[in-house]
């Protein structure tokens, strides 16, 4: 295989906001089906803008990678700005990924689009 | 930072007194093995001693003996070999579900040609019962092909049974003995083989040199064409270094490999203890007893082996996993999903394999690394805390 970038490997050895968040305001659970790995992405929103985010994951160093980026990626921006970020930004912001890596950027995109999706669900709900 | 090397299972460094053996046969005696002259005849020498070394090894004759470019073609080669010789007589081959890619990837291969396969099941240790063999014999059936010990779990085997009951049947039996080939005696009488590979790099010889052994008589159709090298059996130029470097291999296994399968067990014995004492909700894969003595593999729950292998690399430490996530088609390894594992425990797997140089010291190491390692990545799982919960 290719090797990692340093800043993946950086993500593998430092993951940023790794955990869980108590009383999150939307979580998403995704399964890879590539591989049958799984991350949890937990967020805290506040006027409409992500103010925490957390995650755990049970995958490779790129799935843990990504998982670290996308909660750096989103903390502090609109729900509308974290909906467009895609996995090919996640992996961009990684300095790219090994080709047969790629697939698990899609876990952060989906465990992110979930997340969001659970706020709105739960918003609306209160709201 | 101090590097320990715990993947022999991959390859094993070239031992110096090896690489030595070999210096000479690069610039100095160059000669073609084919050629008349005395520069050929001087290689050729070289190369028939070799076939001595590794013939008397395995109590073969050297005529029975196949240079080859290593153990994927030695595998190929004795698969597509018999089949493509005896498929008048029948188009079934018996194998495991085990083996190495080298042969289910030829099986598959061969499948498409038109013969049918037989994959044999294993137990939970990974072990082929010999009835099973015997059972799924048919009149069209032209070679049993089982491996020796295997590479992910080092389980041994009963081959000599196995190769019994071929040769009751009048099969043609076929054994990828390259994880275990000077490491443990091999009598190709006793193990009542046909057909066994082997490769030089897996017992501190170079990489890029194999052996096929070919029982005398054997039909068998040449897999690469264009020479009359190794009596027509194997066209290309010899690898003069390389077989150099497997003889020599062959003679430091004969004196060494009984006293270093001891040393080796004790200290895998010790690595095995270890870990399953010190880290809750792990196994060991493989048989307890039937397995070679370099081999540790364990699983570990909630983690997947990618990074766990990763965060050892960081530390220092190499090994091997048969996490999906570190094979191109994305599927744990069919060795542990044969065993029964599920998907989970086979993605949360490490293989540390032992070499003659490894120490004591080495192994501590892992022992006390290796838990931190886990724990870290267990409070990354979301596995971990569901079943805790
Ligand atoms: S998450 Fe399995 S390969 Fe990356």
């Amino acid at each position: 295989m290719e090797p990692y970038s340093e800043k993946v490997i950086d993500h593998i050895r430092n993951p940023r906001n790794m955990g869980s968040i108590e009383n999150p305001d939307g979580v998403g659970k995704v399964g890879n089906t590539a591989c049958g790995d799984i991350m949890e992405l937990y967020i805290k929103v506040k006027d409409g803008v992500i103010i925490d985010a957390k995650f755990k994951t049970f995958g490779c160093g790129a799935a843990i990678a990504t998982s670290s980026m996308v909660t750096e990626l989103i903390k502090n921006k609109s729900i509308e700005e974290a909906l467009k970020i895609s996995n090919r930004a996640v992996a961009e912001a990684l300095d790219g990924l090994p080709p047969i890596k790629m697939h698990c950027s899609v876990l952060a995109e989906d465990a992110l689009k979930a997340a969001i999706e659970d706020y709105q669900k739960k918003a609306s709900k209160n709201g | 930072m101090k590097r320990i090397y715990l993947d022999h299972a991959a390859t094993t460094p070239t031992d110096p007194r090896v690489v030595q053996a070999m210096i000479p046969y690069f610039s100095d005696i160059y000669g073609n093995p084919s050629s008349l002259h005395s520069f050929g005849q001087e290689a050729r020498t070289a190369v028939e001693t070799a076939r001595n070394q590794i013939a008397s090894f395995i109590m073969a004759r050297p005529e029975e003996i196949v240079f080859t470019s290593g153990g994927a073609e030695s595998d190929n080669a004795a698969l597509k070999g018999i089949a493509y010789a005896r498929r008048e007589k029948g188009n079934h081959i018996i194998t495991s579900a085990i083996e190495h890619h080298a042969i289910l990837e030829t099986c598959k291969f061969l499948e498409k040609q038109g013969f049918q396969i037989t994959y044999i099941k294993v137990d939970p240790n990974g072990l082929v019962d010999p009835y099973d063999v015997k059972k799924a014999i048919t009149e069209r059936t032209i070679l049993v092909s089982i491996m020796h010990a295997n590479n992910e779990i080092g389980t041994i085997q009963p081959i000599s049974e196995i190769g019994k009951i071929a040769k009751e049947a009048g099969i043609y039996f076929h054994t990828d003995a390259v994880q275990i080939f000077g490491h443990a005696p091999i009598n190709v009488d006793e193990l009542h083989v046909d057909l066994l590979s082997a490769s030089a790099h897996k017992l501190y010889g170079p990489k890029g040199v194999g052996v096929l052994y070919i029982r005398k008589g054997t039909k068998f159709t040449p897999f690469l064409h264009g020479g009359d090298q190794e009596r027509g059996r194997r066209a290309s130029t010899h690898n003069v270094p390389g077989i150099v470097g497997f003889g020599a291999a062959v003679e430091l296994a004969k004196e060494g490999m009984v006293q270093e399968a001891e040393k080796m067990t004790s200290l895998r014995n010790k690595l095995i203890k270890g870990i399953l004492d010190s880290i809750e909700d792990t196994r060991l894969n493989g048989d307890p007893i039937k397995r070679l003595p370099s081999n540790a593999n364990i699983s570990v729950a909630y983690v997947e082996g990618e990074s766990m292998l990763l965060y050892l690399d960081m530390e220092g430490i190499a090994c091997s996993t048969g996490s999906a996530c570190t094979s191109s088609s994305l599927e744990p390894s069919h060795v542990l999903t044969a065993i029964g594992l599920s998907h989970e425990l086979a993605h949360g797997s490490l293989r540390f394999s032992l070499g003659k140089f490894t120490s004591e010291d080495e192994i501590d190491y892992v022992l006390d690394t290796l838990p931190g390692i886990i724990e870290k990545l267990r409070t990354m799982s979301p596995l971990y805390r569901k079943e805790t919960r």
